[in-house]
């Protein structure tokens, strides 16, 4: 096989990588340079002016941007911790194993908009079922939706009830993959639960544990169904994440050049954080 | 042979005379949606439309969502598919996507959509992408029968690019059967030593929302509130932003501008008059039901059509709602002008005028036009033509859900609504309040600028944010300020203001 007969077989799978992958890049950074929207339907080259607004006259975008990322930490420690004591619970053996491990799925199987359309209906203050049964406790209906420091609460409660199966999932798999001897190890020297699990499991675990807390970061930093659909950003901004903001800036106001001078910026961003977050992880629970 | 001849000629006259209700019976039997008038004869009438072939050509239509103009959209699909022979495929879209659905691929250049529904503000952008209403349609005796705002909200510089399917603006509707009942005015007056009326001021407004708030006023055991409003940030609240605004801040004393300054393309919406509205509009968030400060137009229309606020203002859909058989509160509401002001800011003097100031909102409505690069322009304007129809438009505007309001000088008849069983006070006082729209020399008119979008997006997001408490009405308007100073930067003033202008003249009465 020569030199040639190589390429073709890289070809296909280069050309996909370019198709889907280099040219959406390329064309998102030359669409930041240019200041297409609706009064100027073009690609013309301003240069970095999209940039300069960005960085000295636009501090929704940052707003949003650290609200993003508290809602997104939260909501992920959140899932992690719950994630992992479901696990832990379904890993024993315990009655109906296999009847709880299916339920615990059952939320992130469903469709986001759709639950989140369902959700937003429970916590509708004044129609919705939630507030009823608090006022049949002689509870004040809360403003689960309208209260700026709420709203932000019952975005975390939606998101985590949505996606804790999916680390539920991860982490299930990972202490079923765990080698017994640790575990028999600990058992003969007498170690109570809380120290098997604290000196095993969880440093066992921590390898997967970092996979399963990245791939949700990056998740829970692209959130955008539910805020649109639960809060439209509101009330107010106080809902408002870096991708809804986006979506407004791009297919609302149709600032194109602008949305992507803001796309590429928050992807440039997260590729940053996220490796630093990654080593800190690393660094923190993988010793060596 | 005499006999013969009385015959025919008896014959022959009961066939003229009654020719018009064979008609109706035979296209209503077919199409119960016209079944309180029939077929009305004209040139896009069903009979009409049975004449035309479009048999192995597609029509498509991208519309709003089920209900709110998408389900009429539909069914006249269907209907004129059934008539004309043709095949008619309708996308549905929400509202927030409706503007960049069309303009994507209008600037690439191409027309996935031969009918583009939208909102009357977009013209100014889509207008370079549409093709003019032709000449036949413009002249045609339905065409003639729509309001002379109506006809300028859907034009441009005298060219018609939006076929007229809808007509809209905001108005007050209150609970007649709350504000009429005696012995709630009793009471209003002992416990506040005020009347109880139809509000002529936002401050009059407020007041008996807020006294009507939180209490089971109506005895259906449910508690009930003071009004609900489209407060939900990019969900339309900029429109009743700019309904609680007009009376402070459209002076008739000062032509030349009411979002800005024509001359100088200063933006005006943080002068006192819309401090003052928005400062209102802080205090209603006291008054609306729980989560009324995330209402969208939904969320009002159901609130208020439901029963469940003493006041609503916005598009006739609630109203019309109510008015329902199947309404909790059919024949117990009424319509009115929007509130007005006992002061409006003059921003020549830079002071107030005191006196009561009232200026209708003419907001935006439905709107809808055929892509200029559409290869069935004919077929398309004959589908927009067979939509407005007579006995369409009549059978439409009875509908709540479907978001189809008067926009002809016929629908301000009272015997319209009395058919539909409307009580005829309540008719009365609805077609009233519209007509009494049409006539005012003091009109606001929606912004349809370039940039508009964000002009609009820049002001909900400012006016949001005072609404959750996040920033006072002032710091909040100015932020807006500034922002339309950016944009005004970034899109250019001289466009802005010439494009500004053709509202100004409508607003002044020049047009």
């Amino acid at each position: 096989m020569n030199f040639k007969h190589k390429f073709v077989f890289l070809f296909p799978g280069l050309f996909v990588l370019i198709g889907i992958l280099i040219f959406p890049i390329i064309f998102t950074i030359r669409l930041s340079l240019s200041g297409w929207n609706s009064y100027t339907p073009e690609m013309n080259f301003i240069g970095i002016t999209n940039y300069i607004r960005l960085f000295t006259d636009d501090p929704r975008f940052w707003e949003s941007f650290f609200r993003l990322s508290f809602l997104s930490v939260t909501t992920v420690i959140l899932q992690y911790v719950i994630g992992f004591a479901l696990a832990m619970m379904v890993w024993r053996e315990i009655k109906f194993k296999r009847f709880f491990r299916v339920i615990f799925l059952v939320p992130m199987m469903t469709t986001p908009v759709i639950m989140t359309v369902i959700w937003r209906t429970f916590f509708h203050e004044s129609l919705g079922p939630v507030n009823d049964l608090l006022g049949g406790l002689g509870v004040k209906p809360i403003l689960w939706l309208s209260d700026p420091v709420i709203a932000k609460f019952t975005v975390i409660i939606v998101e985590v009830w949505q996606w804790t199966p999916f680390m539920f999932l991860l982490l299930l798999a990972g202490l079923l993959s765990l080698p017994k001897e640790p575990f028999l190890a600990a058992a003969i020297d007498g170690a109570s639960p809380f120290r098997k699990f604290v000196y095993v499991t969880f440093p066992l675990m921590a390898p997967i544990s970092i996979g399963a807390i990245i791939i949700r970061l990056i998740e829970a930093s692209k959130i955008m169904d539910t805020v649109f659909v639960l809060t439209s950003g509101g009330p107010g901004t106080a809902t408002e994440t870096s991708s809804f903001y986006i979506y407004i800036k791009g297919l609302r106001e149709f600032q194109m050049g602008y949305a992507a001078t803001l796309s590429f910026t928050y992807l440039v961003i997260m590729i940053i954080s996220l490796t630093i977050i990654a080593k800190v992880l690393t660094k923190l629970m993988i010793k060596e | 042979m005499k006999t013969i001849k009385t015959c025919v000629t008896a014959l022959i006259s009961a066939l003229l005379v009654f020719s018009p209700v064979a008609y109706a019976d035979k296209w209503s039997d077919q199409f119960p949606h016209i079944k309180a008038t029939g077929d009305i004869p004209g040139d896009c009438s069903y009979e009409s439309m049975s004449k035309k072939n479009y048999k192995g050509k597609t029509l498509k239509i991208n519309t709003h969502a089920v209900p709110v103009m998408g389900e009429p959209t539909a069914l006249h699909a269907e209907q004129f598919a059934k008539l004309t022979g043709a095949k008619v495929d309708v996308t549905h879209t929400p509202a927030g996507d409706l503007y960049a659905k069309a303009m994507v691929p209008f600037q690439a250049g191409q027309a996935p959509y031969d009918i583009v529904f939208g909102f009357s503000n977009f013209i100014n952008d889509w207008r370079r992408y549409l093709e003019p209403v032709p000449k036949k349609y413009v002249e045609m005796k339905q065409m003639k029968d729509v309001t002379p705002s109506h006809i300028g909200v859907a034009s441009w510089d005298g060219v018609m690019y939006q076929f007229p399917v809808d007509g809209d603006r905001h108005y007050l509707k209150y609970r007649k059967d709350v504000i009429d009942n005696p012995e709630y005015q009793k009471k209003y007056k002992a416990d506040t030593g005020k009347d109880l009326k139809v509000p002529t001021t936002w401050k009059e407004y407020g007041e008996m929302a807020a006294y009507f708030n939180d209490w089971d006023w109506d005895g259906d055991g449910e508690k009930e509130y003071g009004s609900a409003e489209v407060m939900k940030k990019d969900d339309l609240m900029y429109a009743a932003f700019y309904s609680r605004s007009a009376a402070y801040s459209k002076n008739p004393k000062t032509p030349g501008g009411f979002f800005f300054d024509l001359e100088t393309m200063k933006p005006l919406i943080n002068n006192p008059g819309f401090v003052e509205a928005l400062t209102d509009w802080v205090e209603a968030t006291k008054y609306v039901p729980p989560g009324g400060i995330n209402f969208g137009l939904g969320d009002e229309i159901g609130s208020f059509g439901g029963g469940q606020t003493l006041f609503s203002f916005s598009w006739d859909d609630a109203f019309v709602a109510a008015m329902q058989p199947d309404s909790p509160i059919n024949n117990k509401v009424g319509a009115a002008q929007l509130p007005g002001a006992m002061k409006v800011w003059n921003r020549k003097t830079n002071s107030w005028d005191e006196g009561f100031n009232q200026a209708p909102f003419f907001v935006w409505g439905w709107a809808v036009g055929v892509a200029k690069k559409s290869k069935e322009k004919e077929m398309a304007f004959d589908y927009l033509c067979f939509f407005a129809n007579e006995a369409n438009h009549q059978a439409d505007i009875g509908i709540g859900r479907f978001g189809v309001n008067p926009f002809r000088n016929d629908d301000f008849k009272v015997d319209v609504w009395t058919q539909i069983g409307w009580d005829k006070d309540i008719a009365q006082s609805y077609v009233d309040t519209l007509a009494q729209m049409e006539q005012s020399k003091n009109r606001v008119f929606p912004l349809r600028v370039p940039g508009t979008f964000e002009f609009n997006a820049a002001l909900a997001t400012a006016a949001a944010k005072a609404l959750a408490g996040q920033l006072s009405p002032q710091a909040a308007l100015d932020e807006a300020a500034k922002q339309w100073e950016d944009i005004l930067n970034r899109v250019g003033k001289d466009n802005v203001r010439k494009a500004y202008a053709v509202g100004v003249a409508m607003e002044d009465n020049k047009q």
